[in-house]
Formats: C-alpha cells, sequence, structure tokens
C-alpha cells in the first residue's frame, strides 16, 4: 500500500492519501480515495511500542492537543494529552485523526467528490464506526507501527476503541473505554433523530446542496447542538451553573428573548458550533453512532475471534450522572469481559458534570489513566 | 495500628496457602496489597472487586485489574471455576447472604480462601455475660448500630455451615489474640475459645467419578446420582 503524506498548513495537520485503495465499506459502498487528517504528539520509539491512538467524539476533530487552528482555541483533550499529562507525550507517542466522514480535513461530505470539483454533501455513502476504524488501521499501517499500545476514547471515540478491540486485537494491547456502550440506546437514537430533524428540516439545508450556494443550515444545526448539549450535562451541573438567574436583566421580559442565562448558554453553544462544524458531517457521524450497536455481538466476537485476542486489556470508565451512557452500559461490557476472564478494570467515577466529565477536571479520571497506561507500558517494557 | 497488623498478618497466612502461578480473584481487593503480595511472592495473576470508589481507583492506577464492584450483585458475571483460588477476606461476616457468597466463592474458584473474625472468642463471651451489651473490641471495634458487619458468627457455626454444604476444609489457622498461630483441626478442644481469627482453605467434596458402562461407550460423571 502506497501512502502519499503532505502537511495542509492552513488546517496544522498531516494529511495521509490513500489512492485507488477501494476501501469497502459496511453499506457495501465503496470509496476509491480518501483522505484522513491526523496529528502526532511525542516520538515514537525505536521499538514502535510507545503508540497510543486517541479517538474523539462526535464533534472532535484531530486537535487533540495543542492549538486548534479552526477555532483559535487549544485541543480538546489538551488537560488529559501533553508533556506530563496523564496521556505523557513526552513518553508516548499519540496519534489523532479526524474520523472518515467528518468535516477537519478528512474525506467526508463537505470534500470534493473524488475527480470532480462538486462536493460530496449527501452523496456521501453512509459510513459506520466499523468503517472508521477500518480507515484508522490503514492509517496505522502506513505509519508502519504494528502494534498500538493503546486506543483510547470516550463516547464516540469509545465505540471506536471497542471496534478497534473487535476487529483488530492483534494491532493493539489495550484500551481505554470512557463513557461508552455496547450499543446506542433508544433514546440516544431520539435526540440524534430530533437533532437531524432540526438541520433537515432547515430550509437551507436543501438535501444536503447548502454549500452550493455557500449558505449554512445556521439555524437547524445550532438547534441539533442545543439540543445534544442538554443531554451531554446533567440536571445538576445545570442547576449548578446556572439555576434560574436571569441573563443581563434584572427582571423576566415577558418574551421569548433569552431572558435566562441556561437559554443564553444554549444560543452560545449553537451558534460558536456552526461556526465550526459542516451540517453534513453531523447528520452522517449522528447515524455512524445510532448503527454502532454490539450487544448480542460482542462477546461472541471476543470469544470466537479468528484473531488472538487474550491478551487485551481493558479498563472501563463511566460517571454517576452520565444519562446518555449511563454506567450500566458499561458494566455489561466489563460483565461480559468477566465472563470470558478478561483482564478488565472498571470504575464509576462520582461526578455531577454529566455525559461531558471525561472532557473535564476530574482528577480521578486522570489517575486511572495515568496509571493504567504507565504500568503497563513498564510490563511490555520488562 | 492494630487492625493493619491483623490484616498484614491475615494476607501473609493467606500467602502459604497459595501455590505458584495460579489465578486469583480476591473479593474486596481494596487498593490491591494483597494483591501485589501474591503477585510478587507467587507469581500470581490477579484480579479484584472493591466496592470503595477511591480504594478501587488506587488499584487502577496502582496497574491491577480491579472491578469496582459490589461482590453481593457482581459475581455472577463470572464463569464456574475462571479461578484457582478466590478470596475473601474478612468480610463474610460483612455480606448480607453469606451462604449465598460462600456458594458463589466455590462456583467462580476451584479453591476458596475465607478469613473471618471468631465471635466466639473468650473475650466476646466474656463482655457480652458481665456488661449484657453487644461487644466491641480490637477486631470487631463497632457499635451495634453502625457496624457493617450483620452477620456474626463463630467457627462452630462456620463449621457446621460448611458441612451442610458439602464444603471441604482443606487447612484452616486459627489466631489467637497475641497472634499465636495454630492448627484448627488439630486442636479440636478450646478452638471455638481461643481462636481470635480464623483463616480457611476450602473446596468442593470432590466425588469419585461414576461409571456407567454400556455395551458401547463409557460414561463418566462427576456427581452423585440418585437412583
Amino acid at each position: 500500500m502506497k501512502t502519499k503524506f503532505t502537511t495542509d498548513t492552513k488546517l496544522e495537520s498531516e494529511i495521509a492519501y490513500f489512492e485507488n485503495i477501494n476501501l469497502k465499506l459496511e453499506s457495501a459502498d465503496i470509496i476509491d480515495s480518501f483522505k484522513l487528517a491526523f496529528k502526532t504528539f511525542g516520538k515514537l520509539n525505536a521499538d514502535k511500542t510507545n503508540a497510543i491512538l486517541v479517538c474523539h467524539a462526535l464533534t472532535g476533530d484531530q486537535y487533540v492537543a495543542g492549538n486548534n487552528p479552526i477555532t483559535g482555541r487549544e485541543g480538546w483533550w489538551s488537560r488529559m494529552v501533553g508533556p506530563n499529562k496523564p496521556i505523557d507525550t513526552n513518553k508516548f507517542f499519540v496519534i489523532c485523526s479526524n474520523v472518515l466522514g467528518g468535516c477537519a480535513g478528512s474525506t467526508g461530505p463537505k470534500e470534493l467528490q473524488n475527480g470532480s470539483d462538486v462536493a460530496y454533501g449527501g452523496n456521501f455513502p453512509s459510513v459506520t464506526i466499523k468503517d472508521m476504524v477500518k480507515a484508522q488501521s490503514l492509517l496505522i499501517e502506513s505509519l508502519n507501527i504494528e502494534k498500538l499500545f493503546s486506543v483510547i476514547g470516550g463516547s464516540m471515540g469509545a465505540m471506536q476503541a471497542l471496534q478497534w478491540a473487535i476487529d483488530f486485537p492483534d494491532k493493539i494491547l489495550n484500551i481505554i473505554h470512557i463513557a461508552g456502550a455496547l450499543k446506542h440506546s433508544a433514546q440516544n437514537i431520539a435526540f440524534h433523530e430530533v437533532g437531524r430533524q432540526a438541520i433537515m428540516s432547515d430550509p437551507i439545508w436543501r438535501n444536503g446542496k447548502y454549500f452550493e450556494n455557500n449558505e449554512v443550515p445556521e439555524r437547524g444545526l445550532s438547534v441539533a447542538r442545543m439540543i445534544a448539549h442538554i443531554t451531554y450535562l446533567s440536571e445538576n451541573a445545570m442547576h449548578r451553573k446556572f439555576g434560574r438567574k436571569l441573563q443581563s436583566r434584572d427582571i423576566i421580559s415577558f418574551g421569548f428573548d433569552a431572558d435566562f442565562q441556561v437559554e443564553s448558554y444554549l444560543r452560545y453553544q449553537g451558534k460558536s458550533f456552526v461556526e465550526r462544524f459542516d451540517a453534513n458531517s453531523y447528520l452522517y457521524l449522528t447515524r455512524a453512532m445510532d448503527y454502532f450497536d454490539h450487544d448480542e455481538t460482542f462477546r461472541k466476537n471476543i470469544e470466537f475471534s479468528h484473531n488472538q485476542n487474550n491478551h487485551l486489556k481493558y479498563l472501563i470508565v463511566s460517571f454517576t450522572s452520565d444519562w446518555l451512557f449511563p454506567t450500566i452500559e458499561s458494566k455489561m461490557i466489563v460483565n461480559q469481559l468477566n465472563s470470558l476472564s478478561r483482564e478488565v478494570s472498571f470504575l464509576e467515577i462520582d461526578t455531577d458534570k454529566g455525559h461531558d466529565s471525561f472532557l473535564l477536571e476530574e482528577p480521578q479520571l486522570d489517575d486511572v489513566i495515568k496509571g493504567f497506561l504507565t504500568n503497563n507500558f513498564a510490563k511490555i517494557d520488562e | 495500628m492494630n487492625k493493619i497488623n491483623s490484616i498484614r498478618k491475615d494476607w501473609s497466612l493467606i500467602e502459604t496457602l497459595i501455590a505458584e502461578d495460579r489465578k486469583i480473584l480476591d473479593i474486596g481487593c481494596g487498593d490491591g496489597g494483597l494483591m501485589e503480595q501474591l503477585e510478587n511472592n507467587r507469581n500470581a495473576i490477579t484480579h479484584g472487586i472493591e466496592l470503595n470508589r477511591d480504594l478501587a481507583a488506587n488499584a487502577i492506577a496502582r496497574g491491577f485489574n480491579v472491578v469496582h464492584g459490589n461482590a453481593e450483585l457482581d459475581l455472577s458475571q463470572y464463569s464456574n471455576n475462571s479461578f484457582d483460588y478466590v478470596i475473601l477476606s474478612q468480610t463474610l461476616q460483612a455480606m448480607m447472604k453469606p451462604k449465598d457468597i460462600l456458594s458463589e466463592l466455590l462456583r467462580i474458584g476451584s479453591k476458596a480462601i475465607v478469613s473471618f473474625p471468631n465471635f466466639g472468642h473468650w473475650k466476646i463471651r466474656l463482655q457480652l455475660l458481665i456488661s449484657g451489651k453487644m461487644p466491641v473490641t480490637e477486631s470487631l471495634p463497632y457499635t451495634w448500630y453502625d457496624t457493617p458487619n450483620i452477620h456474626f458468627f463463630t467457627i462452630k457455626d462456620f463449621l457446621n455451615l460448611c458441612n451442610e454444604m458439602n464444603i471441604v476444609i482443606e487447612k484452616s489457622i486459627g489466631l489467637t489474640s497475641k497472634g499465636k498461630q495454630f492448627d484448627i483441626s488439630e486442636s479440636v478442644t478450646g478452638v471455638n475459645f481461643f481462636t481470635h481469627e480464623a483463616i480457611f482453605l476450602l473446596s468442593y467434596k470432590n466425588f469419585e467419578p461414576i461409571k456407567i458402562i454400556s455395551s458401547k461407550k463409557v460414561f463418566a460423571k462427576n456427581s452423585v446420582i440418585a437412583n
């Protein structure tokens, strides 16, 4: 396999081009050529044993640490990844790539169709978590890394980590699976559907062809983000942060302005999201999460895998106030792994910050990730 | 300090009951102290369950396979005979259903190691007899209304239960309150009086395989068949 690598200075990212590779998707569609935008941090050691793949969540990107040129802010997990951080880049070589179907430089609905000057838009084939992982595995291969030390992710990133354990157990040593599940639940699909309907009922969306007029279905996309954002928090966190406090006023307006701070906050979240995320990408990626389902198949896949997977270590973490991916979902994974006598650790962290906890200040999360990585790395070094 | 000493003593005795290179489940593993000891000294492969969140987090951060959970709810997930030893150190008396736990231990593990404070120790008997109040001692330091120890039992009680459940006691070690060690089975008289703490190595009764010979095949079954 020949892969072309270039650097996109505007995106401050490496781009890997996979040409004429005919990537067969789960949907049976074929993408003949595609590209992945990725960033690396730290240095690959001589034995190539210290590589970690970080998988991003639904609206994440390759900017896991350092500067994000799209938002002008710090990377989405810079509190976790960096020199002397829990995922220590003095020690580990960290790779993070924008998923297939994403909108930060990888092939997705926003990008031009192969050999044409028109973007995919709604013509982009349906991608799944399995497809994303397949694309990532090609990237890892082309970086000449035979074995990843770890695959780490939260939420949609956790789904990818689990998929790695199922599809490529022989290419990894452990996974850290945070705030995820074996399947996307009915309630989660329902919330995604509301988000998608918000986008698709925006007249500017025009069956995904909004880019032809250089327009963006801002209203739809921002409403989708507002709904999703609620699901990432918890009632207690919202109450603690906003209560019923009013926004820039002393009395209620008896109108429909953003009287309450929580309204103003959500509007801001929606608005700033539109500036950095593509509406079609949002449709495709939410769909990929919806289609994720290993409820019936995970145990069988692990037990009867044709690839060796006995060596895999699992760290599963959940949060008490996460109602999108509640602890019970994580425990199902733990139960199945324990029933197969696999090496699994599990911790439910007590916090009121909801699903978003994995991105926020949670000292216990830092401790277990750092300890899990350091101790397991020391064991392979022996 | 006394509590820690007694746990350390407990651990070193447990270690003597365990062979090399075995797979072990430590229930109530704390921050992984015993697991570490058994990995270092017995080359064991260890797994643990811990109810306390902070202790479980500590153990995981120290690199051990530890599941944060409740043994009374979570043991069912482990397959039959998936461990060589299952250890329950100083916790049986705090379980809601000790009998169920005991049978779970021996379902999951080929052998179980159980340690507990003996409620039949003379000091405890004397306290109850003289003061007429629930005893509070060094090894059972809680008052009756806030104790986690909800099922008090003596060595005699435990032996009776094992008998009833067809559990074989392979080894048993008693400790006096001064830390003197003795073999419970060999010192029958007064054992329930002087044992402060007891450690048992348990397994199920091994039934002789019953061979059923038919004209074509030989069947063997590892259990008792009625009629």
